[in-house]
């Protein structure tokens, strides 16, 4: 048996998994999965972190603590400043490796490698290889494995602009009917995909009759197009994502509704949704609906809410 | 031509300066009071941070005293404040104003930011505008000079309240001086005023490091005046940044390709080896040093839901436990309450009296 990595099961594991086990595997270690979410995970996380982190920062301790009781030998904590140039990510994970070890009591060791293209690609490349060289694969092997991680990760990324949410994907869920009503579902794919503190609200509203679109399934093309109506691009790659695919589908008027997911306090969101809801209310064409996400967050609240929208949306468009 | 600016601490009065001696019309934003931050925060999103909240009082309210010319700074990120401008804008436009917004975007853009300049001082020449750089960095220094001189005297001064005074009598002629001269002359002027304040030399005072996010360490009422309320019980604090500094390090060094403050990412290296946006670093590393220069704790302030000074504040209790430093976090915003704040400082202060005697008590 190979050495054990551990991936939390939150944060940018509903973007990059399939990459991230396919270069584990190529190197030929065992990734061991946390568990899905469970009341009982998220409260160890809203224990171990400091009050005011967000959600799935707290979700992401509380899966961290679940993998050190399944004693892996590792567990993946990459420190991603930023995955495209002259973008960054949220600085949460900036210091998410540092967050991590000070926050959760006895960790094994973390492979907390960085990725930053924000200037170059160079450098986070080596630090790819450098990984590799930690499992004793050479230089060319580790070049492999990148390879392999980068095949699954681009057949993972078409499939999710087939119309698949990251759920689908992992769970091999086959896509049923469309639904009559379209609605845009944006937010960040760690709020909308985690069954628990999503609430399985991507389901619930595909279980209503809507037909969900979310960021992942768009085009680069038509994100870009989104953000052309700004002044000044925006700095970080999830908001450049949000707001680009709600410029564009109102826009395009492809859309009946649109529901903003955000985390309690979530920074970036605070200035790209305003900015959202600003630009819609302008239009007065698709009705908007935003939702708050926190570990407070009560399940009949949520549905009664999207029950509403959708029979809203449902009444516009019968008259 | 009417000109205004956000409010943040002295930086009003050498931005003041600035755009003065550019020949602009300048309309100062009324200081910031209960109304400003009302104002602001019903304009604002609900979870912004509170500095973008205070700036937005501050414009409506010059706005509204007939500003038509609004210069903001930018940055690129990952701190919110790089973005502040845009939004500002969009719900200042949304709520009926018309205006113009100027962002000056450091430090990237050096030759643009030049640009900005020159489009605000039309009516001036370079070497003019040179000049007016120049009188402006000296005002900056100046400044942060008199500043820190306050903070040293205050716990020290004989009777309660009169380094305030002497203190606010001082930035006046700095804040008339217009050419690099009359800086220097006003910096002896002032420098002669805060040293007239009767104090205690032997008083033994404890000490505390000030740290956290630059808005919130700088604009004394979003501290809720902190350091002379520290001051005033007899703490000398020391604030962590200035904007002297940041002006070195942001603009001057890293347009140069250098890596500013040193000595503090050094220091914060074992806990936080990376920039995490913000202050945040600088959190961490300022107070490992405040340990090691021997401060009795450490204070630190942040506005509510800043993810940068979050992933500090998650790692600041080891930072103190292994360093051997009280640290007090305030997450601050429009929500903060005097008294709460003023009992948790006092409980603050008795602790580390407490331990400081105890220090000398086993100490051979």
């Amino acid at each position: 048996m190979g050495v054990r990595v551990g991936i939390p099961r939150a944060l940018l594991y509903y973007h990059y998994y399939p990459g991230w086990e396919a270069f584990f595997r190529a190197l030929g270690a065992e990734v061991v999965l946390s568990d899905e979410t469970t009341k009982a995970i998220l409260d160890r996380g809203v224990r171990d972190a400091v009050d005011e982190a967000c959600l799935p920062v707290k979700l992401y301790l509380g899966h961290l603590a679940n993998l050190r009781d399944k004693e892996v030998d590792y567990i993946f904590v990459p420190r991603i400043v930023s995955v495209e140039r002259k973008r960054y990510l949220c600085p949460k994970f900036l210091g998410l490796p540092e967050i991590a070890r000070f926050c959760v009591p006895g960790l094994p060791e973390l492979l907390d490698i960085e990725i930053n293209v924000y200037e170059r690609y160079h450098k986070s490349k080596q630090s790819l290889e450098k990984l590799a060289s930690l499992f004793g694969y050479s230089k060319q092997a580790g070049k492999l494995a990148l390879q392999e991680a980068k095949v699954a990760q681009k057949a993972y990324e078409a499939r999710l602009r087939q119309g698949y949410t990251p759920q689908d994907v992992f769970c091999g869920r086959e896509k049923k009917e469309n639904g009559r009503i379209k609605v845009a579902v944006l937010g960040h794919a760690y709020n909308l995909n985690d069954p628990y503190t999503s609430m399985g609200l991507l389901e619930k509203l595909r279980e209503m009759g809507a037909e969900v679109i979310t960021t992942e399934m768009m085009l680069p093309e038509e994100i870009k197009r989104g953000n052309d109506f700004l002044e000044k691009e925006i700095f970080w790659t999830f908001g450049k994502e949000l707001l680009g695919a709600a410029f564009h589908l109102l826009d395009e008027g492809s859309i009946q509704g649109i529901v903003l997911v955000v985390s309690f306090g979530c920074g970036p969101d605070s200035l790209i949704c305003e900015l959202v809801e600003r630009i819609y209310r302008r239009e007065k064409t698709v009705p908007l609906l935003m939702l708050t996400l926190d570990e407070h967050t009560g399940q009949a609240g949520v549905i009664t809410r999207l029950e509403a929208f959708m029979d809203m949306l449902r009444w516009r468009e019968a008259i | 031509m009417r000109v205004t600016y956000p409010h943040m601490g002295l930086i009003s009065i050498a931005f003041h300066g600035l755009l003065r001696d550019l020949g602009l019309d300048v309309l100062p934003p009324p200081p910031i009071t209960k109304k400003t931050i009302n104002l602001g925060v019903l304009h604002s999103p609900e979870f912004a941070c509170f500095p973008l909240k205070v700036n937005m009082g501050n414009f409506i309210e010059s706005l509204e005293l007939g500003a038509d010319t609004i210069v903001m700074a930018g940055g690129s990120g990952p701190c919110r404040f790089g973005y502040y401008a845009e939004v500002q804008r969009e719900i200042l436009t949304d709520l009926g104003y018309k205006f113009k917004m100027i962002v000056l975007e450091p430090p990237q853009e050096r030759a643009i930011l030049l640009e900005k300049l020159k489009e605000l001082g039309a009516k001036r020449s370079w070497p003019a505008i040179l000049r007016t750089l120049q009188t402006t960095w000296r005002r900056i220094k100046a400044l942060d000079e008199i500043h820190a001189q306050s903070l040293r005297i205050r716990p020290r001064e004989l009777a309660k309240g009169s380094t305030t005074k002497a203190y606010e009598k001082a930035l006046l002629p700095l804040a008339a001086a217009c050419t690099p001269r009359e800086v220097s002359q006003a910096l002896r002027t002032a420098r002669k005023i805060l040293g007239g304040v009767p104090i205690n030399t032997e008083k033994k005072v404890l000490r505390i490091g000030f740290v956290g996010e630059i808005y919130m360490l700088l604009e004394p009422y979003a501290n809720l005046e902190v350091e002379r309320l520290l001051g005033e019980m007899g703490v000398e604090v020391d604030r962590s940044i200035y904007m002297s500094h940041w002006i070195k390090d942001h603009l001057l060094l890293k347009s140069l390709g250098l890596a500013g403050n040193k000595p503090t990412k050094k220091a914060a290296a074992p806990y936080l080896n990376h920039f995490v946006g913000g202050h945040g670093w600088e959190s961490v590393g300022d107070t490992v040093r405040y340990a090691q220069r021997g401060f009795d704790g450490v204070i630190h302030v942040l506005p509510f839901t800043c993810t940068p000074e979050i992933v500090a504040q998650s790692i600041l209790p080891t930072v103190s436990r292994e360093q051997g430093i009280p640290v007090l976090s305030f997450s601050l915003d429009e929500q903060s309450g005097e008294a709460g704040f003023q009992t948790r400082l006092e409980a603050f202060l008795d602790l580390l009296e407490q331990r400081k005697n105890r220090v000398k008590f086993v100490a051979p």
